[in-house]
């Protein structure tokens, strides 16, 4: 008991300084730099710091591929139309992906909030429902994959113009599309864990050997928000541009 | 004697109290249904852009601004970065501007290997 009051970092009694005071004085407490946060917090934050890189540098060699060509890059309104009644709209399947895709974000952020409440019912409930929608913009990806291979795109080429589309779509939509799938599935563990009382009983994960705590959804949801985060560059990015 | 020991031993494990006052993010539910909502109007309206299909530089302003608002919102409300301290929000945030840096060198890259291409190859 006594240990780990001492072990534990927020036991300080402090009052702290906010603003620009407070950035430098915590970083130079020599100690332990985020105050507010668990570490962790600050892992998967750095973990996602790290992501981004991944993804910009995906993002960036697509701007490059793009601005250098000096053939047409293929128009992705008219690529990624979908004939609904006989009638052509321009992008729809993407834009009815990133609705589900924010609607899932929700559903996260509501599941962070009634996780911290303990209310177990509602937070498997909000987790089930964002894997859900997950699997189902996977779904629909696979099915905008299918559709484009069917029509000749390859890595290499593709019907209508700049050979690196395809390249830059399959690298971009795939890297994403798996992030997608290891949340779903991350959600999926979470919710059963959640749902079988874990959080309350102290039961050890079997991948960690240690107790978890209901901030595992917080972290869980700030990684499910970054995917959100993602998709929102990659939308504007890529299927607008 | 056991059972004594179990009880007082229990809520240290399941969850710190200090640890759930200090770091844990608890807003009402109701921003959260607000942020949702915007998030869909900023998307609907990025849709617009194309749907309407806008050109030149109300097409890019749009499709930018509503970008980062959306990209703002998320990082703020939902990764509850605004209730975060500075010493968390600039380690996350600032690193990112490099890959704008990143970005600006790759448009000049980019412009020179065009100029290359139409130059040497005759647009090839």
């Amino acid at each position: 008991m006594s240990d780990h009051a001492a072990i534990s970092p927020h036991s300080e009694d402090v009052t702290r300084q906010g603003g620009r005071r407070g950035f430098l004085a915590d970083w130079s407490s020599d100690q332990r730099a985020f105050k507010s946060a668990s570490w962790k917090k600050a892992m998967i934050w750095v973990f996602l710091l790290s992501d981004t890189f991944i993804f910009g540098c995906f993002l960036l060699s697509y701007m490059t591929a793009r601005m250098s060509t000096t053939v047409p890059w293929p128009n992705p309104a008219e690529i990624f139309a979908l004939e609904i009644g006989g009638q052509s709209i321009p992008l729809i399947l993407i834009a009815i992906m990133t609705f589900v895709l924010i609607s899932s974000s929700g559903t996260m952020a509501m599941a962070v909030n009634f996780a911290y409440r303990q209310d177990r019912r509602r937070t498997t409930a909000l987790l089930l429902a964002t894997a859900f929608f997950g699997a189902l913009f996977v779904s629909m990806q696979a099915f905008e994959w299918t559709n484009l291979i069917t029509e000749g795109v390859r890595p290499w080429g593709n019907p209508w113009g700049a050979a690196q589309f395809g390249a830059s779509f399959f690298l971009i939509t795939g890297f994403h599309g798996t992030h997608v799938t290891i949340g779903v599935i991350f959600l999926l563990v979470t919710a059963r864990k959640v749902w079988r009382g874990d959080f309350d009983t102290g039961r050890k994960g079997s991948l960690t050997g240690r107790p978890g705590t209901y901030e595992n959804v917080e972290i869980l949801g700030l990684y499910w928000h970054f995917v959100d985060l993602v998709w929102v560059f990659i939308f504007a990015l890529f299927y607008l541009w | 004697m056991a059972q004594i020991q179990a009880t007082t031993t229990e809520p240290a494990i399941a969850t710190p109290p200090q640890a759930r006052a200090d770091s844990h993010q608890q807003h009402p539910i109701k921003l959260y249904l607000l942020v949702w909502g915007l998030l869909f109007v900023f998307s609907v309206g990025s849709y617009m852009v194309d749907y309407l299909a806008l050109q030149g530089m109300l097409r890019w302003s749009l499709i930018i601004i509503l970008m980062l608002l959306k990209a703002g919102l998320i990082i703020a409300v939902f990764m509850h970065m605004a209730w975060e301290r500075l010493a968390l929000v600039y380690a996350i945030l600032t690193p990112p501007l490099l890959v704008l840096a990143f970005a600006v060198t790759m448009a000049f890259e980019s412009r020179y290997t065009e100029w290359m291409r139409l130059f040497f190859f005759g647009g090839n």
